[in-house]
């Protein structure tokens, strides 16, 4: 039996994943990584922007994964915080008139505090009672960037507009492919922050809590300190990708971030697999790319398309890519010995 | 075998080349990205998913548009090459859509673009590209703005416009009313709002003595209507999309409530909301109007009708004949085929948008009698004639004369 049969037999709502299942080897990093810098290169302008959302909505699908995957807790909220790092980014940048990369951390400590506080009263809540109660924020929070009070700065239903930031010290860059590496830099400083995060204390101490509350309480783990914790880190790398996705569409709108963002973002951490971190780019491609090719067989019917490769994933691979990469592997072994 | 196929088509695509820029005709013929002898590639984004999928039948009306157009010999000869996608109506979806459009498929312009979001999004990069962003399918009043985005234009009456005309008609004819507002607590909602208390001016204020707004996922909007016909109003100015419009006008019947109702010609279709609201409960209300309502059997005999059902017949039989989504297409369509005619052999996107900046009194078969489509370098803004019509028996009786009014943005 393969152990990925195994975790599929046993279905557990989030199953235990060792914290060194939760990374990729170097060999495979560096591969990816290369990738990543090298192809952008050779590309049109358009899809160099594709990419960009891909790591924007990597991240945002991370940030997700560390919540679940790491510490156990649901969220269907992420599109609230992805939002209100959006909108710091923009209002600093249009009101204040902030550099852009400035305005990054900014948003990204704002939504960790949102996360944090948001935490406490969640702490009562589990499984699906939690995920009601931040899929009530992410309802709410088109309809708070709606409101009057803050029409002056939000811009109300009509959003605002951004400017694109263009390439420093005359570097020979276009817009799209300064802001890509820019993304990926960034992208890569909180990819591995947190694969660390979750190879350290506060890592083990979250995935003690996923695994066994009341065993990890028992081992002297602050179960509430660390469940709010996981959430204000969450939201705050999720606020970081919000930030950086006003910056890469140069636009903020209250309709760019409703319910079904927090979904997709759900929907990416399930295809790339929970609790591994390097699936969350996958995931991210999923939700970009599939809908696309969804349309591309019928526009009436596409929603029921995306429906129809959705459930495909759910059923051949549960586990989504992390499942994949574990068969590959399982494959190269008996290569090797071959 | 393929190979040589390759070949020889390129072979021979290098020999069309050489005779087109050899013979003297070539010379006076221009073109831009997405335009050629053959071909004029137009993008189109709309919801088609999405909590805004209804409109999607905009998209689909206007691609069997382009496909009878095709089909009767193209423009000037060139075969339209309608590239319509799915934004879901998320401004983020809308800007990759729009790239890809733009810098993939290379589209001579971007036509028809649905919802104030997704177009916000994507105007100041349709600007930055220099690519037209035409007739987009918003009654938001900022697309007419030519001084500081020469590449966007609108279409239809603007929001604001609409309800300035009923401010005028209240402050001229019932100058003590007492008016309730209620209206769809998002853009469109609130830029009719804004219309009604512009054109009011200094008495909106003592005016409108109640001001209600209801969220579109709400499932009915019966309670609002208790609330408001408590402010002891009479005079109701109904700022709401069809589903809304119908329930309005039912609730206002059962609860004896008779202000003057004003409704805003989104809802204004006879098939969708006058008939299942019953047409008894709809008696004297007022709207207006710049298209023909399909439903309204008073066109069935119209010149402009007969060639629009002629049309459905043959290219898109399945459409819901009482959608006004499907008089908005049609006619948008033969707006940007008009365009295009204009543009000759200079298929450039500057003259593009010169062509569409100079219509001068323009008919369309949809359109109701008297109404023309107007632009000039600074009147980005198509249509901006209203007719007020009030609902008599079954259908709507037009009154008074042809009402503009121009809100830039």
């Amino acid at each position: 039996m393969s152990a990925a049969e195994e975790i599929v037999t046993e279905a557990p709502a989030v199953e235990a994943v060792p914290k060194r299942a939760m990374t990729l080897g170097y060999g495979t990093s560096l591969i990816v990584l290369a990738a990543l810098i090298v192809i952008p290169l050779f590309v049109k302008n358009f899809i160099i922007f594709q990419m960009t959302m891909l790591l924007i909505y990597a991240l945002a699908v991370m940030a997700l994964n560390i919540l679940t995957g790491g510490s156990g807790q649901f969220s269907l909220g992420q599109s609230a915080f992805y939002a209100v790092g959006a909108y710091t980014s923009a209002i600093l940048m249009e009101h204040a008139g902030m550099n852009y990369a400035l305005t990054l951390p900014i948003a990204g400590i704002v939504c960790f505090a949102f996360g944090f506080l948001f935490g406490q009263p969640a702490l009562r809540l589990s499984g699906v009672y939690l995920a009601l109660a931040t899929f009530a924020l992410a309802t709410a929070m088109p309809q708070l960037l709606k409101l009057g009070y803050f029409e002056e700065w939000t811009g109300g239903v009509q959003g605002l507009v951004v400017t694109k930031p263009d390439a420093p010290f005359g570097l020979p860059l276009s817009q799209d492919m300064w802001l890509y590496y820019f993304t990926l830099v960034i992208s890569i400083a909180i990819y591995v922050a947190s694969v660390n995060l979750l190879r350290s204390r506060s890592g083990r101490a979250f995935m003690a809590i996923r695994d066994n509350e009341i065993a990890a309480s028992a081992m002297g783990v602050d179960v509430a300190l660390y469940k709010t914790l996981a959430f204000g880190v969450s939201a705050g790398i999720t606020g970081v990708a919000g930030g950086l996705g006003a910056i890469a569409v140069q636009f903020v709108a209250p309709d760019g971030y409703t319910i079904q963002l927090a979904i997709s973002l759900f929907l990416g951490m399930v295809v790339g697999g929970v609790g591994w971190l390097p699936g969350s780019i996958v995931g991210s491609a999923f939700i970009i790319f599939v809908p696309n090719i969804a349309e591309s067989f019928s526009k009436g019917l596409s929603g029921a398309v995306f429906g129809v490769l959705l459930f495909l994933v759910i059923f051949l691979v549960p586990h989504g890519a992390r499942q994949i990469a574990i068969i590959a592997q399982q494959t190269m072994a008996k290569f090797k010995k071959n | 075998m393929p190979a040589i196929h390759l070949r020889l088509g390129a072979f021979s695509a290098a020999l069309a080349l050489l005779a087109l820029t050899a013979s003297p005709s070539a010379a006076q013929k221009k073109y831009d990205t997405g335009a050629s002898d053959t071909e004029i590639k137009i993008g189109n984004i709309m919801p088609y998913s999405g909590p805004a999928s209804a409109y999607g039948v905009i998209g689909k009306t206007e691609d069997a548009f382009f496909r009878m157009i095709n089909a009767e010999g193209g423009i000037n000869g060139r075969k339209i090459n309608f590239i319509s996608y799915d934004d879901a109506y998320t401004p983020p979806k809308t800007v990759e859509q729009a790239r890809k459009l733009v810098e993939s498929d290379e589209v001579l312009l971007i036509f028809n673009s649905l919802g104030t979001p997704p177009n916000s999004a994507i105007q100041k990069y349709m600007n930055q590209k220099k690519v037209p962003q035409l007739f987009v399918a918003t009654g938001a009043t900022k697309w007419n703005d030519p001084k500081d985005f020469p590449w966007t234009m609108g279409w239809q009456p603007n929001y604001q416009s609409e309800t300035q005309i009923y401010a005028k008609y209240i402050l001229k004819n019932l100058p003590n009313a007492k008016i309730a507002v209620l209206y769809q607590n998002d853009d469109y909602g609130k830029d009719y709002l804004k219309g009604l208390k512009d054109g009011l001016g200094k008495q909106a204020a003592s005016m409108i003595v109640a001001e209600d707004a209801y969220e579109v996922t709400e499932p009915t909007i019966d309670s609002h209507i208790v609330r408001l016909k408590a402010s002891g109003a009479d005079v109701f100015v109904n700022i709401t999309t069809p589903k809304f419009a119908a329930q309005a006008i039912k609730k206002n019947a059962e609860l004896g409530w008779k202000p003057l109702h004003f409704l805003n010609n989104v809802s204004a279709s006879i098939g969708s909301v006058m008939k299942p609201a019953g047409f008894e409960n709809a008696q004297g209300i007022i709207s207006s109007q710049y298209l023909k309502d399909p439903t309204d059997p008073q066109w069935k005999n119209d010149p402009g009708m007969v060639a629009l059902n002629q049309f459905l017949d043959k290219y898109y039989p399945d459409a819901d004949r009482a959608d006004a989504s499907v008089m908005y297409a049609y006619t948008v369509a033969q707006g940007l085929v008009h365009v295009l005619k204009a543009c000759g052999d200079d298929l450039t996107r500057a003259n593009v948008m010169k062509q569409a900046a100079s219509i001068h009194d323009l008919t369309l078969g949809g359109l109701l009698p008297g109404i023309k489509v107007n632009t000039s370098p600074t009147d980005f803004a198509p249509l901006s004639q209203l007719q007020l019509v009030r609902f008599k028996g079954q259908t709507w009786e037009r009154f008074g004369d042809i009402l503009s009014s121009d809100v830039g943005g």
